[in-house]
């Protein structure tokens, strides 16, 4: 999610960045200050805050997260089956990969702290290949590469049961 | 009395290559010419390991004189006299068998004092043994370090022996005659002479920069291999330690390599696409035995170190690896979870007769088999992980240590000392220890950052 969040305001900072090269302001010339007063809402609701703000671009991760609503599905102790919760995830997932079957697709698998770091990197292999077996067999036509971080890559950083279980993961990455 | 030292100084030990070569005194005769079977029935100073740790032997290390202070590269003669003598007390300290007095409270040792010990001195001091030596210059640039221990109480010598090093290398000399003391009083073999190469970590716990690295035994003369770009875990060192396996991500592809100690090339070892992970040298040195995953499945083969046709040595559908040969090299140990938990295994090098020998409470990781072959090391997982030891039938199981994640055990080169990692809660922060047999004497080893995977290398040749 962090991730996510991060990439998205990545772009949008490139986006700024553009922006700015292609009319380099210079001292003499810059515009006013900006009025002080709370902008009026736009006719879609949104405050236009005169700032750049981000599209999502169709095909690409944040548009692959607004369909799917996450890029991650979770296991249980030791364990690399799919839920019921997880496969309507992928579900999810399938149908969004059908429409760009030319997007490479990676899965990373990762477990929590309480195995030993070998054993983990084969469990968080499986949890990855467990995802890539699943959209596969629903006939998904792109290339998915897989790869487990063990536990090295927690997303939470507690020693506890709700940290766990969070990090029990296998997360779909789609390029930017 | 010094001419007498330099004779056999010079007589005994010769450098002839980069690395310390050292003999005894022709004289002597014999190993260490040692007194055990001369029918006489006077008690030999002896240290007691086999129950547990009761009273650490005094011993007395006092600073050692040179008969001529000189200026070396690595310092004068008369400062590394004084250093010598820290690292050896350092040693023996760690190894929990022996409480060396304070090096400040000692009195200064004379050069001809070095082969004439004032007996009564050093009784009178409490100390029940005495290791005496001298650090001298020699005209070819090299040191010669001296090292003599004494029985106090029988006024006799024990030993005495001669390195002779390059002045960079004069830790070498200082492991090596706590090696010999060590060695004499315990009848343990030696393992002070060693270097451990293994994971420096540092950073956020979801971000961790994990690099190679290596030093000696006691953390002295560390250094970084890699440079963290790319994550790596792992390692092990050859036999002959001149290259290091281990796992590398880089290309975003784990994968098992070899790295080449002082040239620092790298090279693959499995041209596949596929995963691989837990890379370990046969004892031979010729092969490597490492999990690869198919299609999730997690198995144990085996390959050429120069490359080559890799072997499947295990085909169960669960998860199978952390595979560690016998020091004969005929077996090999691993862990699986084939029947359901992580367990450890038993099988044939060529992957017949596969037999479980775990069946206490709880999982089983990392079996590690013992350079003298008697036991097998493991992470014991269940309420934490815990490192402990058990025979290679899987009786007698012992657990030597109780932090919260204590894990990936290591052994020294006398199987009578294990490494492992530690793992803090929350914070994610790991730290290298290390226990002996007796699970009584657990230390911190010190590294500049944090520390994971250590492997504990063999004895320096």
């Amino acid at each position: 999610m962090t991730k996510s969040k991060l990439t998205i305001s990545l772009f949008a900072g490139l986006v700024a960045l553009t922006a700015c090269s292609s009319h380099q302001p210079k001292a003499a010339s810059l515009p006013p200050a900006p009025a002080t007063k709370a902008p009026a809402p736009n006719s879609n609701g949104d405050v236009d805050t005169g700032a750049v703000r981000d599209t999502v671009v169709l095909g690409s991760h944040a548009d692959f997260l607004r369909q799917v609503g996450t890029d991650m599905v979770h296991f249980a102790l030791n364990s690399h089956d799919l839920d019921s919760e997880a496969k309507a995830i992928l579900d999810r997932e399938i149908r969004w990969l059908k429409k760009y079957p030319s997007t490479r697709v990676t899965i990373e698998g990762h477990c929590d702290e309480r195995g030993t770091r070998e054993y983990n990197i084969a469990l968080g292999e499986k949890r990855a290949d467990a995802v890539r077996d699943y959209l596969v067999k629903a006939g998904v036509a792109n290339s998915v590469n897989v790869i487990s971080y063990g536990k090295e890559r927690p997303l939470a950083m507690g020693s506890d049961e709700d940290a766990w279980a969070q990090n029990r993961r296998a997360v779909t990455v789609t390029p930017n | 009395m010094s001419s007498v030292i330099r004779k056999w100084a010079v007589t005994a030990l010769m450098a002839v290559s980069s690395t310390a070569l050292f003999a005894q005194n022709p004289a002597a005769g014999g190993n260490n010419a040692a007194p055990a079977n001369q029918g006489d029935s006077r008690r030999i100073l002896r240290v007691d390991i086999t129950g547990g740790i009761s009273q650490p032997m005094p011993i007395a290390i006092p600073v050692m004189p040179t008969p001529n202070s000189v200026t070396t590269l690595a310092g004068t003669t008369a400062v590394l006299g004084r250093q010598v003598a820290s690292v050896i007390s350092n040693d023996l300290k760690s190894s929990g068998l022996f409480s060396p007095s304070q090096q400040a409270s000692l009195h200064n040792v004379s050069f001809p004092e070095v082969t004439a010990p004032q007996y009564g001195y050093w009784l009178s001091s409490g100390a029940q043994a005495l290791v005496q030596g001298f650090v001298q210059a020699n005209g070819d640039g090299t040191l010669t370090v001296g090292c003599y221990l004494y029985d106090v109480f029988a006024s006799q010598e024990m030993l005495h022996k001669g390195f002779v090093v390059k002045p960079a290398d004069w830790r070498r000399a200082a492991h090596r005659c706590a090696d010999a003391v060590y060695t004499r009083l315990t009848g343990e073999g030696p393992y002070f002479d060693s270097r451990i190469v293994y994971i420096s970590e540092t950073g956020p716990k979801n971000h961790r920069l994990k690099r190679l690295a290596i030093m000696d035994q006691d953390g002295a003369n560390h250094r970084f291999l890699t440079n963290g770009q790319s994550m790596v875990l792992t390692p092990r060192f050859a036999p002959n330690q001149q290259t290091v396996t281990y796992l590398s991500y880089v290309d975003n592809a784990p994968r098992i390599y070899v790295y080449t100690l002082g040239s620092g090339h790298v090279r693959s070892v499995v041209n596949k696409p596929n995963t691989t992970f837990a890379p370990r040298f046969s004892p031979d040195g010729k092969t490597i035995v490492f999990s690869m995953s198919v299609a999730g499945n997690a198995d144990i083969y085996k390959v050429p170190v120069s490359g080559g046709q890799a072997t499947r040595l295990t085909t169960s559908p669960g998860i199978d690896t952390a595979p560690s040969f016998s020091p004969d090299g005929s077996k090999i140990v691993f862990e699986s979870d084939r029947s359901g938990s992580q367990q450890i295994y038993v099988m044939n090098a060529d992957g017949s007769n596969q037999n479980r020998i775990s069946f206490g409470s709880g999982r089983y990781a990392t079996p590690v088999w013992s350079p003298r072959g008697d036991l097998i090391a493991f992470t014991k997982l269940g309420g934490g992980f815990h490192v402990g030891v058990m025979k290679t039938d899987g009786s007698g199981e012992q657990i030597l240590t109780n932090g919260w994640q204590d894990e990936g055990p290591s052994w020294s080169p006398n199987g009578r000392v294990i490494a492992f990692f530690r793992t803090a809660r929350n914070s994610g922060h790991t730290e290298l220890w290390s226990v002996d047999l007796t699970g009584v004497n657990e230390r911190h080893i010190p590294t500049p950052l944090d520390g994971s995977d250590p492997s504990w290398g063999p004895l320096l040749p």
